[in-house]
């Protein structure tokens, strides 16, 4: 326990400190009564005080003084002092009052100074309650500082019991709300209690100015201690109805460190797991009607997630990749949209988001948190205003379609609490117009295009119009376009044999020879007059040179067709001779099997022979 | 450098395809390898690498090979051979021989012109290669010339290993060989295929070739499909179009009787294949098994940044990309002694074991244990290839110790050397005291193996577990710092 004990003579100095001081200067108020607790449930502690404030003086004062010894004061995260009129019951118009830290002259370093101003001076005699609330981070230390897997997380709590103020205090006392009962050690003063897992010192009466009376509570923390070293918030507002949240964590354990082996086997052991001291799960609430949420790391995506969500609320149940015990690390995004119409609205002629500042993970610190408010592109005047103080810059941000970056707000605090989770509002000037700009630009691009592609294809580039090339081009040109006629002809072709063939299919049926004979006669003299188109094409194919691989087989192509059709033309021949002679089905079937043969197996040729023209 | 390369392979086999088919094959063929596993898998998770480089390059030889084919032009052929440099100086020697019988019997067939001619030249060319190469292989083994190829190699001349993929071949023997480039798909295909049947890795090569015909097989169904619906369309219109005069002719127009039955097959067969794919994504609840992500980026968020990993070579690119730490072995190491070296130390005591990591001034070591979750390729099933590859360099190592009547027992049957070894002890260190079966002892049942393991306590006295993840698939061990000697 030397660590303890360097502790213990710690607050002894800072008390042999405290009582050289003489300073009447805060000496005109007296604190009539002190209560204080002190929440050490979770990893952050957190500290309610109720003052009792009496004027004693002559002159009516219009400042307050609060006090922290300089250890606490060097954590202390977030503090707010509000103040309740009347007395009684109706004393509930609670009122923040503005905080500020102050360095008054000839006090020691030991102790952190805050000055409040009162909304009202308190004359002479009157009465004021003020209610403090502060949050400290990092004042739960571990100790001993590496466990073991099997080791329960103990955490020590150093405060004073007496309370450490600049003002006479006529009666005050203090308790502690600890996890759980488990307590390894605490300081007994007089008047000390342990009432389950709550310890309470006091009531202590008529104390001096600056009393100090140090105190060491040594217990069970099962919290998590979850810190993010830095997190950043993008908040992208996009006025087509969206606002976009993407998180981005750099998380660690705060807790006593893993020393030795980290054990799946104990981890997992039922019933009795090993390793509490490690947590597994954050609780992240949500804005109600989240939408398209997801949780993701660099690798990819984490399939360990829980969503439920109801009107008031959406809760997200993430589960890091690994347990995270003392002293490991994980990093991890998350992301949400959420419906503009929640978040955007208008006050004089000026838009603004009101939208939480903290991160939506509940009892997590932040280290460092910075918030981006990405606003449309063309936003203007912007300004922000924050129920505390941060830090503010300007940056711009480039994303799709964007010519003047859009501009963002880059807000930084150090050591965020859950109480920090208040609105932010970010006022901007931005016109509806803007929206049109990015698809009036896609329009006008692809306009471009197909207009640069017309034009492009129309026209004719070619510097030297003489020159082989071009003129080969133009000759190749020229044969595509005689074999397309070429093909037509000979489907054209193709068609009319169908319909002979159809004619024979209804001589079988009607038996009248006639129509069948008439269709004969309008096919022959169809194909008549297509041969006779075809005999120029064939011609003029021949005489390119560069067609001098494809005349070849558009002739034979021809020539096929032609032995087809006079095939065709045979074998219509036999089947009306057929009829007309009255001979059996049968019989004329006999007679045209081996014609029909040969048909099927010119048309097949014919049919290869158009595919290859059709693939050049 | 490499990802682009490995992004445009999908559009040279889509000009590939389109060369030798049609547009939509070449379509439909982009979009497969798009969402193809075997692909993906090789160009995420860090293998952006040779492999990925050496699939476009094969490819855009492919490519340019058959452009030269069909044109004729000296350009084209000059194209490919420059290409065919690049994917040689890319990748490994695996490739090297598919390729040279590839062109060697593409350009005969072309040179022969002449089917029956080709085939009397395949056969004997085949049944040469296969002589001389036994000759070659039984004199080099015997000579100890190819003793530096290891059984890495050889493995891949193992027709026993070849896996379930026959049942596939008559797919593409139905293919009627009609081009020339047809037939250079068909072979592709079918050497690759025994290749990837053989060696699993080398699916890699396979990927593109399948792709191939079965874009070529889609289309071709869809556009018969297709085909048979637009037919249908045309007879009502023939029919009406023979005009008012002939009212009697188009009343006694008589439809095929088999044509709706073809046209209602044709609409559910394409709407089928679209249900099918959606169906199929459909699924209930989900148990994602993420014990490698988990592990990975355990090591990546805690572990000192110039950490080094011990594991078998398998999982390198992964380590190395996803837990963004070193590796000592990963999947394109070339030198055969350092696979071996780590091989060597996963089957030694632990003692000697401690001795090859501190030399390589390893951190953690990484083990891949399927004994929870019955997940079969883990590190134990692999064993044999670390034991091997290990006594190929390292004569210490002698594989008949591990086994037992020529079988890798971890059972009661287990040889004393297998029980004592490393891998042994990180796999089954503390499992002996997990219940696996409820009802039964305490732990002690392998469900990868279903065996009860012989050795159930086991003490590590260099290493300690760091990590496990929570299907203890991925277990990983510091190595602890030497202690002060006295």
């Amino acid at each position: 326990m030397k660590k303890n004990s360097s502790v213990v003579v710690d607050l002894l100095l800072l008390l042999l400190a405290i009582t050289v001081l003489a300073t009447p200067a805060f000496s005109d108020l007296v604190l009539s009564k002190v209560e204080r607790r002190i929440d050490v449930t979770s990893q952050i502690a957190r500290v309610t005080k109720t003052l009792k404030v009496v004027n004693s003086g002559s002159e009516s004062v219009s400042e307050f003084t609060l006090t922290f010894p300089k250890f606490l004061g060097n954590n202390l995260a977030y503090l707010s002092v509000s103040h309740s009129e009347g007395k009684g019951k109706a004393k509930r118009s609670l009122a923040n009052l503005s905080v500020k830290e102050a360095h008054p002259k000839g006090m020691p370093d030991s102790i952190s100074f805050y000055s409040v101003s009162l909304p009202k001076p308190l004359s002479k005699g009157d009465t004021l309650t003020l209610e403090v609330v502060a949050a400290f981070t990092n004042v739960l230390q571990p100790f001993p500082e590496k466990i073991t897997q099997r080791d329960i997380h103990l955490v020590m709590l150093q405060e004073s019991a007496q309370y450490l103020s600049p003002y006479v205090v006529e009666s005050q006392s203090l308790s502690i709300k600890l996890p759980n009962a488990r307590i390894e050690s605490y300081s007994k003063l007089e008047n000390t209690k342990v009432q389950g897992s709550e310890i309470k010192y006091g009531p202590y009466k008529n104390l001096a100015q600056y009393s100090y009376a140090p105190i060491v509570v040594h217990f069970e923390s099962k919290a998590a201690f979850a810190v993010a070293e830095k997190l950043v918030r993008e908040i992208e507002v996009s006025h087509w109805g969206n606002v976009q949240v993407t998180e981005h964590y750099n998380l660690v354990h705060r807790g006593a460190q893993l020393k030795g082996e980290f054990s799946r086997l104990e981890y997992q052991d039922r019933p009795n797991p090993q390793g509490v001291s490690a947590f597994r799960h954050l609780l992240a609430r949500l804005p109600p009607r989240a939408h398209s949420i997801y949780y993701r790391d660099d690798i990819g995506n984490i399939s360990t997630s829980q969503m439920q969500s109801d009107s008031k609320k959406t809760e997200l149940l993430i589960e890091p990749r690994f347990p995270l015990f003392g002293g490991w690390k994980t990093f991890f995004t998350i992301g949400y949209g959420l419906p503009l119409s929640d978040f955007l609205f208008a006050s004089e002629g000026k838009r603004f988001l009101d939208i939480s500042f903290g991160s939506p993970m509940i009892d997590l610190v932040t280290e460092k948190l910075i918030v981006q408010v990405v606003l449309p592109e063309g936003s203007k005047d912007i300004s922000v205003t924050t129920p505390f103080a941060v830090k503010q810059s300007h940056e711009i941000k480039y994303s799709h379609l964007d010519i003047a970056g859009r501009p963002v707000v880059v807000l930084e605090k150090n050591n965020v609490v859950p109480d920090h989770n208040q609105k932010i509002q970010v006022y901007y000037k931005f016109s509806n117009i803007n929206l049109l700009s990015e698809p009036l630009m896609l329009i006008t691009g692809f306009f471009v295009l197909f207009i640069t592609c017309i034009i492009y294809t129309r026209a004719d580039f070619s510097i030297s119009k003489s020159s082989a090339a071009y003129l080969a081009k133009l000759q190749w040109d020229e044969v595509l376009a005689t074999l397309q006629e070429v093909q037509n002809i000979i489907q054209k072709c193709l068609a009319a044999h169908d319909k002979l063939e159809a004619s024979l299919r209804d001589l079988s049926r009607t038996g009248d020879i006639q129509t069948c004979k008439a269709a004969r006669k309008s096919t022959d003299s169809l194909l008549k007059d297509l041969s006779k188109e075809l005999r120029p094409l064939l011609a003029s194919l021949q005489s390119f040179p560069s067609a001098s691989q494809i005349s070849p087989k558009v002739e034979e192509l021809v020539a096929k067709e032609r032995e087809l059709q006079e095939k065709l033309m045979a074998k219509h021949t036999t089947v009306v001779e057929g009829y007309e002679k009255k001979s059996s089905g049968r019989d004329i079937e006999n007679r045209i099997a081996s014609q029909q043969q040969k048909i099927i197996a010119l048309r097949q040729e014919v049919d290869d022979l158009l595919e290859f023209i059709d693939e050049i | 450098m490499t990802r682009p390369k490995s992004s445009t392979s999908p559009s040279r086999l889509c000009l590939l395809t389109v060369n030798k088919h049609h547009n939509e094959a070449g379509l439909v063929d982009a979009a497969l390898i798009a969402i193809c596993p075997g692909y993906i898998s090789r160009s995420v998770a860090g293998s952006y690498d040779n492999e990925a480089v050496a699939i476009f390059a094969l490819l855009l030889t492919f490519y340019l090979f058959v452009k030269a084919v069909n044109t004729g032009s000296l350009s084209w052929a000059l194209g490919s051979a420059f290409g065919y440099f690049y994917m040689v100086s890319s990748w490994g020697g695996y490739v090297f021989i598919i390729n040279l019988v590839f062109y060697f019997l593409d350009w005969m067939k072309y040179q022969l012109n002449d089917i029956k001619l080709f085939q009397t030249f395949l056969r004997i060319n085949v049944t040469s290669a296969i002589l001389v190469g036994g000759i070659a292989l039984g004199v080099g083994t015997t000579s100890g010339y190819i003793s530096p190829w290891t059984r890495r190699f050889y493995s891949l001349l193992d027709p026993l290993m070849q896996r379930i993929t026959f049942p596939l071949l008559p797919l593409f023997l139905s293919i009627s060989l009609r081009h020339d480039a047809t037939i250079f798909i068909v072979m592709y295909g079918l050497t690759s295929l025994y290749f990837a049947g053989v060696m699993i890795r080398l699916i890699l090569v396979a990927t593109p070739a399948i792709c191939l015909i079965s874009a070529i097989a889609v289309s071709a169904t869809v556009k018969h499909l297709t085909s048979l619906l637009r037919a249908e369309q045309k007879v009502p219109q023939t029919g009406s179009s023979k005009g008012p005069g002939s009212s009697k002719a188009s009343s006694k127009v008589t439809l095929d009787p088999s044509q709706p039955f073809q046209r209602n097959g044709a609409i559910a067969l394409l709407v089928g294949v679209f249900y099918l794919l959606t169906a199929r994504g459909a699924h209930g609840n989900r148990i994602i098994f993420d014990d490698y992500c988990e592990a990975y980026y355990w090591l990546r968020q805690n572990t000192p940044t110039d950490a080094k990993v011990m594991s078998w070579w398998d999982y390198g690119y992964q380590i190395t990309a996803m837990g963004n730490i070193t590796v000592i072995v990963d999947n394109n190491t070339w030198n055969n002694t350092h696979i071996a070296t780590v091989g060597r130390a996963m089957s030694s005591y632990e003692d000697e074991a401690y001795d090859i990591m501190r030399s390589l001034d390893v951190n953690y070591v990484l083990v891949v244990f399927g004994g929870v979750t019955g997940y079969s390729s883990d590190d134990i099933n692999k064993f044999l290839w670390m034991v091997r590859i290990g006594g190929g360099v390292d004569p210490v190592i002698k594989e008949p110790d591990y086994l037992v009547n020529g079988e890798l027992r971890v059972d009661k049957g287990a040889s004393p050397k297998m029980l004592n070894c490393l891998m042994y002890k990180l796999c089954y260190y503390r499992f002996g005291e997990l219940v696996t079966e409820y009802g039964s002892q305490p732990g002690t049942y392998d469900r990868a193996r279903w065996v009860e393991i012989e050795k159930k306590y086991i003490k590590l006295k260099h290493l300690e577990e760091a990590y496990t993840t929570s299907n203890w698939i991925v277990r990983i061990y510091r190595v602890k710092p030497p202690t002060n000697r006295l």
